[in-house]
Formats: C-alpha cells, structure tokens, sequence
C-alpha cells in the first residue's frame, strides 16, 4: 500500500523547504526584470540573478521585452537551503478575535462605560483607505468598523493629519486608544512619522494612559514594538482584531494599577 | 454596442438641476477671484522663477498685493501700470518688488493708451504661445495615423523626474497613449508650485513647469519613434489649481485632473477656494486644448460602490455643468468613474457593466475615463491580475474613451516596470478577445441590468433635486459625497479667496473664451 508515500508527503519541520508539487522539491517561481537588452545573455544573466538567489535547476520560462534596455523574466528554480522552522519566534498579537457583540459587551461589562477611539493618517499621507477600513462604519470586506461598535466612540481625523494635531486631539478628548495610520511608504516615509507620535506623547507624559497602535500596508507587530506602539497591524486585519487587542490590551493595564 | 434603456425624462431632470444648481455657484464664483487665480494669470504675462529663498515671484507679487489690500483690483491692473509706468518687463518688475525696491501701493498713474496698448501686448504674447502648443498637438496627431478604441493610460510615479521619464518611456512603447506623472503626496496643501527640475517625492513627483517640460520632450521623442502622439497628464488639484493649469497650457499637456469638488472632499480645501479655482483652471485647459478629468472614482474609495453609485453619478452631472459654464466643449470633459465593487458580492460584473455602460449613454458627448479596482486589491497579485481582467473586460463591453489599465500589485508598492507591461498586456489581450462582442448582445428589457441603471438614475436625480432646494454648499456640510462632511467656511485656503472691487480686470477670461463671449 501507500505508506511510503504517506511518510514522503510528511513535512520535516527541522528541514523546511518551499512545496511545488512534491515534499521537499524546493521549487520557487520568481519574476524580475533587468536593465539590458533581450536575448540569449540576458537570459543567462537572469540565470546567473536565480543562482545569487540560491536556486538551483533554474529555468526561464518567459523573457519579454519591457524596453529596449530592460527585460522581464519569470524563472523557476529549486531551493535548497533548509530552514528550522522549530527553532522561529514570531512577536504576534497572538489573541483571538472577538466579535463586535462580544467587544461591545465586553466592554460594557468590565469597563462600564464608551471607550473612546481617535484615528488619523498621519503626516503628509492622503490616503485613508487603511483607517477608513477599520473606523468607518461601514467597514470592510463585512468586518464593521468601529463607527458601528455601541461600546466605542470612534473619531477618524482623517488624512494628513500632523503628529502635534492628532496628539493635542488624543489629550484633549482623553481619548482611550489611538491608531495611526500609514499608507504611504515609498523610501521609509512612514518610520518618521510614527516615531514622533510616539516622541510626542512621551514629551507629553501621557504615553502610558493611551494604547497607541499603528496599521498600514508594510506595519508588522514586531515594527510596531520595536518603535514604541502597543501593537501593529498590517494588511489583513480588520477592525474586531484591533478592538479585541485594545480591550485586552486597557483591561491588563487597569489590572496593573 | 449592448445599450440600455434607460429612463431619459430622469436624464434631462438630473442635467437640469446639476445646470441650476452650477449656475447657482457660477453666481458667487464670478464676484470673486483668489490668491492662485491671480498667481496664474502673472504667469500667464510671464512672471517666472523663485527668489533666493524659493518662493516663487508670482507668489511674491500676490503676497504684496494682498499687504497693501490691492489683490481685489486684479493683479493684472497693477502689473500693467507697473510694466507701462517704469518701463521694465513683468518679470524684472516682480524681481524689484521682491527686492523690495518697487511699491505696487504707490505707482503714478500710468498714460491710459499705454497702458491699454501694454495690456493687449502682453495678453497677446500668452494667448499665441498657448494657441501654438495647441497647434502643434494637432499637426502632431494628424501626422500620425488615426487612433482606434480607448486610449490606454498608465501612471509614473517614482519621485525623480528622470527616472520617471525613463519609466514613461518604456510603458509607451508598451503601447500606452496617455502618460499620467502622479504629484508627491501633499503637493495639493501646497500654496504655492515648486520650481524646477525635481529628483525627490513620496509616491509620486512634484508639478513643476521644468517637470512639465522635461517630460513634454521625452514624450515627443518616443512619439515620433513609435509614430503615435504619446499623451502627458497631471494634476490640477490643490490649492493651486489655476497655476498648474497655467504651467500645463505652456507646456503643452494633453490631458489634466481637473475636479470642480474632489479638493474640498479629499484634502479638506475651502468649498469657496475650490470652486472658483475650479472655475479658471478649466478655462485654462480648454483654451489650451487639454482634456480634463473628472475625479469620482475616489468617491468609491471610501464610500461603498454599490450603495453610494448614485453620487458618482450625481457629481459626474455637476462636473459636466460646471466645466460647460467654464467654456470646456462636451469633446474635453472627460468624466471617471471606477470598478469598486466587493468581489465578494454575487452578480457584481452585471452591475459593473449596467453602470459603465450608463455613464456611457448619459455622456454621450464627453468623454468617459474607467478606473480600475483598487480598494478590494489584496496584494495576491494572482487575484488582482484577475480582477483587473474583469474591469478590462467592462471597459471594452461599455466602450470607455479612457482605459486607466490597473496593476498587479496595487496595494503593495509603487509599480515596478514590469507591472505596468503585464496590465497593458492584460488590457489588449481583453480588447482584442472581446473585439465585436458587444455588437452581439443585448440587455433583457426590462432586466437585472436596466433595473439597476435606471435605479442609481432615479437616485442621482432626486439627490440632484434636493441639492437644487438645499443649495451646494448645505449639500457638502451633509456628508453627501463620499460620506465626507465639509464646512462652508472650513477647510483650507479660505484666506486666499478674494471678492473682485470695482474696476478688477482678468483678461484672460474673455481671452480664454472658446465661444467669443458667450456663456454656454
């Protein structure tokens, strides 16, 4: 019978490998351009790019002509250089999502009273596609956002919002949590700005009486940990993930005072 | 082509109250200049350049104006008396006052022939370098053979001029006809324009005139290679609308954002401020021969696509009445509108197509420009690929003028060059597939399709009737469009807005005027 196969499709955690088709094949697809001309040495240039990238038994399979001086590949290859995925730490916010009802009751029932939100994209950033996902009423992908929360008042600033605007707005309206969004990320333009809201409610003395938390298209937790927010939340959170974080998140610091 | 039935009493109610309702404004906008306008019409006689410290001369006019409360009378007036009084041109007059040697406050008065004879030279001189760049996009594009289907456009936005231009060449050999260069974030909030050749910018590259200029000849060099005319578009939005209009006239742009409301939506500029902006800028544009776009696609960035269609809709009305009143012809309104739907939503192609195509008929003497999906785009660039397939697939069924080609990796980074390669290839292969489709088919009478139409009409007409009665400005504080609220007297920019005194004078908007005067 199949036990051998059966033993084969087992993954070796110690000895990760990317899955093609078959456990431990290793195959990879990656696609690039280089800035030369089409042709055969283009070709075993973006051959040569495969090979600097660890792939062995590469393959273009597509070569086109972008430009006369550039040419995109798409080239398959194998990797062979294992990764101990036993030995991976990961920073995650690592709680389980609760629903709006079960944040809004939660919130009634431990805390008693509204939380209060301010978000704002911050900086020179115009776009507001982040923060309107996870405070607008309407929400997204069926995820409502905080506007609709019973238990959240949810103010969103929106864009290009200055650091002192969106702090001197958090301690004037004593707000609870504050998100900062950012979209815009071209050259690190995002790293600037949220250092100096951080900067800025630590000037204030106020840093520990608000849960500051940051979201954006290239925002990890670990990002966001790293530069002195309570949590980040990249792309594919939606705004139950962040209101079960911040409920946890004021209910642990009350439980410290 | 597939067309729908669509309710065309409902048609001519909206259109006539989006024309009230614009008239209305037009009212207000015509007892009032601002700061840019009249920036823009100092560069028009050929103020130029910045001082030592980068603020641009025709800043530096209007600043002294304003100081000495002489802004109302038109900075046209007094530049001439100034040019007519000392002898010197506009320019070397704006260097002394921005020297502090020349005094607009305390100017004799200047020989009245002279200065008539001085103010005509000086409008002349600007109206035929305009009508000359006109001239030449004409006897370009009849040089080359007659142009077929949408017209694909493509957006560069790398931050640096250069390698924007080495970006925009490449995509148009890719086959794109309108290069679009995406302004860096925050150049709208700007009161003023940068100057000169530019390398630094966040998402996008600053409007200068050099900019303007450097890629003008980088197009015209791939154009006469490719034998095609390649198309340059920018951005007259901001608190500078009417300058950039002025910088995009001189420099021979072929197609401008021009959106008589998406600044007082979107950057939080003064209703009052956008609105006469607005008003220049696009009498700029069509004496200049450039086509504007509309920009409500971005509505549905925030609001949701299918419950909010009809202010899409609704605004695409209004921008129409707005640009008629500012002499653009229907053939340079070019009105957008986006494929945003949930894909998760069931039966969103029909309702795609049913609106696409609507906007299609109802506009049917402008021009139309489709945006592609955004909002709903993962960073699964498989599904992406997909998706812009099917808006692909909408704007070939419905015809669009404009095909703004979507990218793979929207939502992760600026494209890469490849990107853009891949959506042009994406858009022709749909083009080319679906080629007399359309042509084949036909709406159900009746059907899902009409139904749909002819509902966001009916509700783009009734929110047009209520804006009739609450008036534009009560419309806006409501949070109509977009879900966004503004104040009529918030937002920025407010300050530089200007009531004309007795005696004001922009010659340029009789100049201007493609109907000799006449109000459409």
């Amino acid at each position: 019978m199949s036990d051998s196969r059966h033993e084969a499709s087992k993954a070796d955690l110690t000895r990760l490998l990317p899955y093609g088709d078959t456990m431990n094949d290793g195959k990879v697809q990656v696609s690039f351009s280089l800035p030369v001309e089409a042709g055969e040495k283009a070709k075993a240039a973006a051959l040569q790019v495969a090979a600097g990238m660890g792939l062995t038994e590469t393959q273009v399979t597509h070569q086109q002509v972008l430009d006369p001086n550039f040419t995109f590949f798409v080239v398959y290859g194998k990797m062979n250089r294992p990764v101990d995925y036993t030995a991976i730490r990961v920073q995650s916010v690592g709680t389980e999502t609760r629903s709006m009802d079960e944040n809004d009751r939660l919130i009634e029932a431990k805390i008693g009273r509204k939380l209060k939100v301010i978000g704002a994209s911050c900086g020179t950033d115009a776009h507001t596609v982040g923060i309107d996902a996870i405070m607008n009423m309407k929400g997204y992908a069926g995820h409502y956002g905080m506007e609709r929360y019973r238990m959240l008042e949810a103010v969103n600033m929106g864009s290009q919002i200055s650091a002192e605007q969106l702090v001197r707005t958090a301690i004037q309206e004593q707000a609870d949590i504050v998100l900062v969004s950012q979209t815009v990320t071209q050259k690190d333009a995002h790293l600037g700005i949220l250092t100096e809201v951080v900067d800025l409610f630590e000037a204030e003395g106020v840093r520990d009486r608000v849960i500051l938390i940051c979201g954006g298209a290239r925002i990890s937790h670990e990002l966001a940990r790293e530069l002195g927010y309570d949590a980040g939340f990249g792309p594919g959170f939606f705004a139950d993930d962040v209101v079960t974080f911040a409920v946890d998140c004021w209910l642990s610091m009350k439980n410290r005072t | 082509m597939a067309t729908l039935r669509l309710n065309e009493d409902y048609i001519e109610r909206a259109r006539a109250a989006a024309g009230a309702v614009a008239a209305e404004t037009q009212r207000f906008i015509d007892r009032h200049t601002t700061v840019s306008t009249e920036r823009a019409i100092l560069r028009l006689i050929g103020i130029d350049g910045v001082t030592e410290q980068d603020v641009p001369y025709a800043n530096v006019v209007i600043d002294h104006l304003v100081e000495h409360e002489l802004i109302g009378y038109g900075a046209f007036n007094l530049l001439v008396d100034a040019v007519v009084t000392t002898g010197l041109t506009p320019q070397a007059a704006a260097e002394q006052i921005g020297r502090g040697e020349l005094d607009l406050s305390a100017l004799p008065q200047a020989d009245s022939v002279l200065r008539a004879r001085k103010a005509d030279e000086l409008v002349a001189a600007a109206v035929s370098r305009i009508k000359k760049n006109r001239e030449t996009r004409t006897e370009r594009l009849a040089s080359y053979p007659e142009e077929k289907g949408a017209l694909t456009y493509v957006i560069v936005a790398t931050g640096n001029i250069y390698e924007d231009i080495a970006q925009a060449k490449a995509v148009a050999r890719q086959g794109a006809d309108i290069i679009s260069v995406i302004r860096t974030t925050a150049q709208s909030l700007l009161d003023y324009v940068p100057y000169g050749a530019t390398t630094e910018g966040f998402g996008g590259t600053m409007a200068t005139q050099e900019n303007f200029r450097l890629m003008r000849a980088a197009l015209d060099e791939v154009s006469d290679e490719l034998g095609r005319y390649v198309r340059l578009c920018n951005f007259c939005s901001g608190l500078c609308m009417p300058e950039i209009a002025v910088m995009g006239a001189l420099e021979r742009l072929d197609v401008m954002l021009n959106d008589a409301l998406y600044g007082i939506l979107f950057r939080d500029i003064n209703m009052k401020r956008t609105l006469i902006d607005q008003y220049f800028s696009r009498r700029v544009n069509a004496f200049a021969g450039i086509m504007i776009n509309t920009g409500e696609d971005n509505y549905l960035t925030t609001a949701d696509a299918f419950e909010e269609a009809h202010t899409v809709l609704a605004s695409q009305f209004l921008n129409e009445q707005f640009a008629l009143l500012a002499g653009v012809p229907h053939e340079l309104i070019g009105l957008g509108h986006a494929f945003e739907m949930d894909p998760a939503r069931a039966g969103t192609f029909l309702l795609e197509w049913a609106q696409a195509q609507a906007v299609r008929q109802i506009f049917h003497r402008s021009k139309v420009k489709y945006m592609p999906p955004t909002k709903y785009m993962t960073g699964n660039i498989f599904k992406g690929y997909i998706q812009n397939a099917m808006f692909n697939s909408v704007a070939t069924l419905s015809n669009q003028d404009i095909h703004l080609v979507g990218m793979l990796t929207e939502a992760i980074h600026t494209p890469f060059m490849s990107d853009r390669a891949l959506a042009l290839d994406n858009a022709k292969y749909i083009e080319t597939t679906l080629d007399g489709l359309s042509d084949e088919l036909q709406f159900v009478p009746g059907g899902k399709a009409e139904q749909r139409a002819n509902h966001v009409l009916e509700a783009a007409m009734n929110l047009l009737l209520g804006m009739q009665k609450a008036g534009l400005y009560n419309t806006l504080a409501q949070g109509t469009f977009a879900g966004i609220k503004r104040r009529e007297d918030g937002g920025k920019g407010l300050d530089g807005v200007v009531t004309k005194r007795e005696g004001y004078v922009n010659p340029f908007d009789r100049a201007f005027d493609l109907k000799g005067g006449q109000r459409v």
